[in-house]
């Protein structure tokens, strides 16, 4: 009987049951009363945050108990099938919870900033209702105690993505980029889904306690089995964890609003394949060769997003290059068995990613109203119509200078620490596999460009002379509190969030220790020898400074000219700006040459030439045929009608006749 | 436990209480008829009167069905058996339904005429007969009762030549099926010595009359009586041209209830008295349902007209009952109770509809002229989409739980050709059932007003939306239903099977 049991423990589904009941709310406000926006925004925004506080209430619980094994929660029997026993099951364990805690927190700041950023759409309760609903998913599949339900969670966020991606779905564009997303993310997903039939195949369970438990003495370690489960799994984070080569759906998925940006494509979804990872750390231990490809995609991803984000002008593609990027530094982590760094780095990138495209939406939110109130169409997003913002908006600049010190892995921020600790896992593994040590390289030079292209970003943004426009400059303003204080918030989680794994003292690795230490046996957690830390630390914080200096050095935002009067890039920098024409590469070699199939052999010629015509129409026509024959019988003359009736009749008595009539002819016969 | 003594009148008396507080009803309701003839509203009083006596009549079954009626000895008139009880309420039902559908249309067709519902209670007098009867001459006897009432229905309308043809071929042909049916209760008497069920039973193996023709010939004559009455075919032929002429809730009553009861009599004689040439007649059931299925089917799909479609529907529908009825089991016959209830439900809601839509006799309402029902009156047209769906055996509605069990009955009995027969027909009947859908909600209407005339009275709306809910709360829901058509096949359980099943000994016993 483990501690937890009969407490707030039990309820953990409420922080589940809370966001739908929202999304319930608020889908049908969206019908029946779509301008009620208070009542919309208080269901909202108080669904979440009270499924935040069941949230807390859980931590503390098990903060108190700090149990060894997970604490499951079963709910109801899902899928009852012969072997396969599947419970809609929760599951409260460290990990959980972190996840849990992260997920209601940034959610409930997001929802409250998106009361102002989405205030004026006609699809208030509409927007409302379908993030609702995602907190619901996320929650599933960060709570879900077996892979099937950590599955519908998996899918449900991407179906909440693709609504949300194309919430503007009047636009032809945004529409496309919401399907773009679902569709590469099927990619992914059909990876994950011949994994779990691969564990249940192999390990005769799909429960994450069953299955880890039983997969050390059930599988051979490094073996062919569970190699191709952990590949398997990390296609489908590949996929929604947007790395090479699936990651061409996020920078699109910056069609939706902003604030779902920060949420879904920043902070939370998208972090679910590092959770997986995470979870799933026995299988990923066992197979040194998968966790070299996860180390591997994600330093190389890390690397070739953060050239991608050093020349766009898109202040959000900037930051949807530099989320891919920093998702392969967590992929490194979890990739080198530095699981608690990986799990830390995303924690903390929630902080600040979360902020910086809160912060962006702060401006483009601006920026926007200062285009409307004078009718120019100009690009609200384009950095190069910005400039100088920092005076008009100064707790927005502020709190982004913050997140800006902190992805650049300035101490004593927090990405410093999560930073370092993922580089130095990397570099003490070298040691042996001199492999890690390119990934460490790799993940040095991220961290430089990293630097580079959010220096770049903010200058920009805030500094130099402002090129809005002479009209539209008196529109400019701090945009309202109840967008500004949620980013000022995450600005002090982003400043102190690194002491929650301070190297040595290691709180989050600690706490997380129930959770990885079945996986220690087969890759422990390494980390680098006292002097050479200290040695790695300090080039870690040189580096970030470096390229900070550096873009300061180089770029002159006085000299910058909006994108009319912009000359053409040339060169390596064109390649970047068209972001090495990947789109392109693969609708060359891959999408056209299956919509080519697809149409003229499968459709035209097996569908509409085979199936349609002698299939579908032949027999159709035959039938009616028929049909029509049958009914030139009808005559309406009863004599006819009798006759056909004789005739039936006689064939029943011959029917039942037959076999008597000729034993009677035999006995004739005789 | 009841025990009912059938030889004597009072146990007989107690045993027939539905059919006899009917027909006493019947009779009350005729006198009433004659004396209030030219009252205006006669018509309506009468119809809820028989609605009174219907579920008098429906109460009396439930009795017995909770008593646990049970003969002393052999029943050797009616039956005492939960068949019996389910059959009767769903016949009653059925006629519920027809005076809930006829009262405003009557009034509409300015067709006042009280002694309709008399007729339509009396017709299902003969009904329950059909259901219960023992004796070939009970079924008999019931079986004329029935047809000569629904003669005089299907010729109600005595403006509309149509309706006259109609009654006028029904009444020809169904005197010369009668002469068939009687051929061949002579023959069988004359082979075992007994009009009753269970003595005929009794009697084939002990007197070796398993390949006797005399006995044969009186199976097929009986086969061929009950074939037409059934409208297999090929014994079909009156059904379109009756169906289309007679009044639309008459044309309804006839699909559904006059079906039910002459398919129960079948049932009955065949498993009871016949089950054990099975061997015999399978394989002509086996060959009518497989004729009636395909032919039923492939000739709708020829139809223009809504009615004449629903006609060959319910031939085609007959069909599916028949595979039940091959399977000569126990699920066949739960299958088949539960197919009919259902099948009730959805060709009288088709009936109903139509009826609404059309004028004098609704034999000129195309398909086509459905077109925009959607968009004129939404509720209507989603009445008669649940009813198509349901007859096609759409996933979600009765009808396809029914099928399903169909299905399920013939291939667990070892027919899976006729099985895969349903399952192809089934997918022909999509190309006329889903037209009506495609017309009503993908075309528009023909001109502004072409759906002004259709007004959706109180009673018959009600009624619709009662069958309809039916339709769909039973389709993803059908268990207590199909509970209740268990128990109501146990009444065929083979003998074999009896005998091996020792009797508790009684709860008070020390």
């Amino acid at each position: 009987m483990t501690p937890l049991a009969g407490g707030i423990a039990d309820w953990v589904g409420l922080a589940i049951a809370l966001p739908f009941a929202g999304f319930l709310v608020n889908g049908l406000l969206a019908f029946v009363a779509p301008r009620r926006r208070a009542l919309v925004g208080a269901v909202g925004v108080g669904s979440v945050v009270a499924a935040f506080l069941v949230g807390v209430a859980v931590f503390l619980a098990l903060l108190a108990a700090h149990p060894a094994e997970p604490y499951v929660v079963t709910l109801w029997s899902w899928i009852p099938a012969g072997r396969l026993q599947v419970d809609a099951a929760l599951q409260v364990d460290q990990l959980s919870v972190v996840m849990l805690l992260a997920v209601t927190g940034v959610s409930s700041l997001i929802h409250v900033f998106s009361l102002g950023y989405m205030g004026d759409d006609p699809g208030y309760a509409r927007y409302f209702a379908y993030l609702n609903l995602f907190v619901a998913f996320m929650l599933v599949l960060v709570l879900g105690a077996s892979f099937p339900v950590l599955f519908i969670g998996w899918e449900g966020v991407g179906l909440c993505s693709y609504l949300l991606i194309g919430f503007w779905f009047e636009e032809r564009e945004k529409a496309d980029a919401g399907l773009k997303a679902f569709l590469v993310n099927r990619i992914g997903d059909a990876g994950f889904l011949i994994a779990m039939f691969l564990i249940f195949k192999h390990l005769g369970s799909l429960d994450f306690q069953a299955v880890f438990a039983g997969a050390p003495t059930a599988l051979a370690p490094g073996g062919a089995t569970v190699t191709a489960i952990a590949l398997f799994l990390f296609m489908g984070c590949v996929g929604k964890s947007a790395q090479i080569p699936l990651y061409v759906w996020l920078p699109d998925a910056m069609a939706g609003p902003t604030p779902v940006s920060a949420l879904i494509h920043a902070a939370t979804m998208v972090t679910a394949g590092v959770y997986l990872v995470a979870r799933a750390n026995v299988l990923f231990a066992m197979a040194p060769v998968a966790s070299a490809v996860v180390a591997g995609v994600g330093a190389l991803t890390a690397l070739f997003a953060a050239t991608i984000g050093l020349k766009q002008w898109d202040i959000k593609k900037v930051l949807a290059y530099s989320t891919v990027s920093q998702l392969g530094y967590m992929f490194v982590g979890v990739g080198v068995g530095a699981y608690a760094a990986g799990i830390f780095h995303l924690v903390t990138h929630a902080f600040f990613k979360a902020l910086l495209f809160l912060g962006a939406g702060s401006v483009i939110h601006m920026m926007h109203r200062a285009y409307h109130h004078t009718g120019r169409h100009a690009d609200a997003q384009d950095m190069r119509n910005m400039g100088g913002l920092a005076a008009y908006m100064p707790w927005t600049a502020r709190a982004m200078w913050v997140a800006t010190l902190a992805i650049a892995g300035i101490p004593p921020l927090s990405g410093f620490f999560s930073k370092d600790e993922i580089l130095g896992a990397a570099f003490a593994r070298g040691a042996a596999q001199p492999f890690y040590y390119v990934v460490w390289a790799f993940g040095l030079a991220a961290a430089f460009l990293t630097a580079i292209y959010m220096t770049r970003l903010m200058l920009y943004t805030f500094h130099g002379p402002n090129r809005t426009g002479e009209a539209e400059r008196a529109h400019l303003g701090e945009a309202p509190g109840v967008m500004t204080w949620p980013v000022v918030t995450l600005a002090a989680l982003a400043l102190v969030g690194g002491a929650l794994n301070l190297p040595h003292v290691g709180t989050l690795e600690h706490w997380l220790d129930p959770v990885t230490e079945a996986s220690a046996a087969f890759l422990p957690a390494l980390a680098p020898a006292p002097g050479v830390e200290i040695a790695l630390m300090a080039a870690a914080a040189l580096i970030g400074i470096g390229g900070i200096w550096l873009a300061f050095r180089a770029l002159h935002p006085e000299t910058l000219l909006p994108p009319e009067r912009a000359p053409r890039e040339t060169g390596f920098a064109r390649l970047l700006l068209e972001k090495y024409r990947v789109d392109e590469a693969y609708r060359a070699v891959i999408v056209r040459p299956l919509v080519w199939v697809a149409r003229n052999l499968l459709w035209r010629g097996l569908d509409a030439g085979v199936i349609d015509t002698a299939g579908v129409n032949g027999s159709a026509a035959v039938a009616r045929g028929l049909g029509w024959l049958g009914s030139r019988l009808q005559s309406g003359q009863v004599t006819s009608y009798l006759v056909i009736f004789v005739l039936g009749a006689i064939a029943v008595l011959a029917a039942l006749l037959h076999p008597s009539l000729s034993a009677v002819y035999h006995l004739w016969a005789r | 436990m009841l025990l009912l003594d059938l030889d004597r009148g009072w146990g007989l008396l107690r045993a027939m209480a539905p059919e006899t507080l009917l027909t006493l009803w019947a009779l009350a309701l005729l006198l009433d008829a004659a004396w209030h003839h030219r009252d205006s509203g006669a018509q309506r009083r009468a119809g809820w009167l028989a609605l009174a006596g219907l579920a008098l009549s429906a109460a009396a079954t439930v009795w017995l069905w909770a008593s646990g009626a049970a003969p002393a000895g052999l029943s050797t008139t009616i039956a005492l058996d939960r068949f019996r009880y389910a059959v009767d309420l769903i016949v009653l039902v059925a006629a519920a339904l027809a005076v809930l559908l006829s009262v405003e249309y009557l009034d509409r067709e300015q067709l006042r005429i009280p002694e309709y519902h008399a007729l339509l209670l009396l017709a299902t007098v003969g009904m329950m007969l059909l259901a219960g009867g023992e004796d070939l001459f009970v079924l008999f006897l019931g079986l004329e009762l029935m047809s000569v009432s629904v003669y005089v229905l299907a010729g109600l309308d005595r403006r509309s030549p149509a309706s006259a043809e109609a009654a006028l071929k029904y009444f020809l042909l169904g005197a010369f099926a009668s002469a068939f049916l009687l051929y061949g209760i002579a023959l069988l008497y004359g082979a075992t010595g007994s009009t009753k069920l269970q003595i005929i039973a009794r009697q084939i193996g002990p007197l070796g009359l398993l390949t006797h023709p005399m006995l044969l010939a009186g199976l097929a004559l009986l086969l061929i009586g009950f074939g037409f009455k059934i409208a297999a075919v090929p014994f079909h032929m009156w059904t379109p041209d009756v169906y289309d002429g007679a009044p639309t809730p008459v044309t309804g009553f006839m699909a559904t209830a006059v079906k039910a009861a002459a398919f129960a009599a079948l049932i009955r004689v065949l498993l009871e008295a016949f089950s054990d040439v099975h061997a015999l007649w399978g394989p002509v059931i086996w060959w009518l349902a497989a004729v009636t299925m395909v032919v039923g089917n492939l000739v709708a799909l020829a139809q223009r007209s809504v009615k004449r479609m629903l006609a060959y529907s319910s031939i085609a529908h007959a069909g599916y009952l028949l595979t039940a009825l091959v399977a000569d089991s126990m699920a066949g016959a739960a299958a088949f109770l539960f197919y009919l209830l259902f099948y009730t439900l959805m060709t009288m809601g088709a009936f109903a509809i139509l009826a609404l839509k059309g004028r004098g006799g609704e034999r000129d309402v195309m398909v086509d002229d459905l077109a925009g029902l959607g968009e004129a009156h939404p509720w209507l047209a989603l009445a008669m989409a649940v009813c198509m769906l349901s007859l096609l055996g759409f996933p979600g509605t009765a009808g396809f739980i029914g099928k399903w069990y169909v299905l399920v009955a013939a291939t667990g009995a070892g027919y899976p050709g006729l099985a895969a027969i349903l399952v192809v027909t089934s997918v022909i009947s999509a190309g006329y059932y889903l037209p009506v859908v495609m017309a009503m909600y993908m075309k528009p209407q023909a001109h502004e007003r072409a759906h002004a005339g259709v007004l959706v009275p109180r009673i018959a709306g009600a009624t619709l939306a009662v069958m309809v809910a039916a339709l769909l709360v039973f389709g993803v829901w059908p268990n207590r239903v199909l509970d209740a058509a268990r128990a109501g096949s146990h009444a065929f359980i083979p003998r074999a099977m009896t005998a091996a099943v020792t009797p508790l000994p009684p709860a008070g016993a020390p």
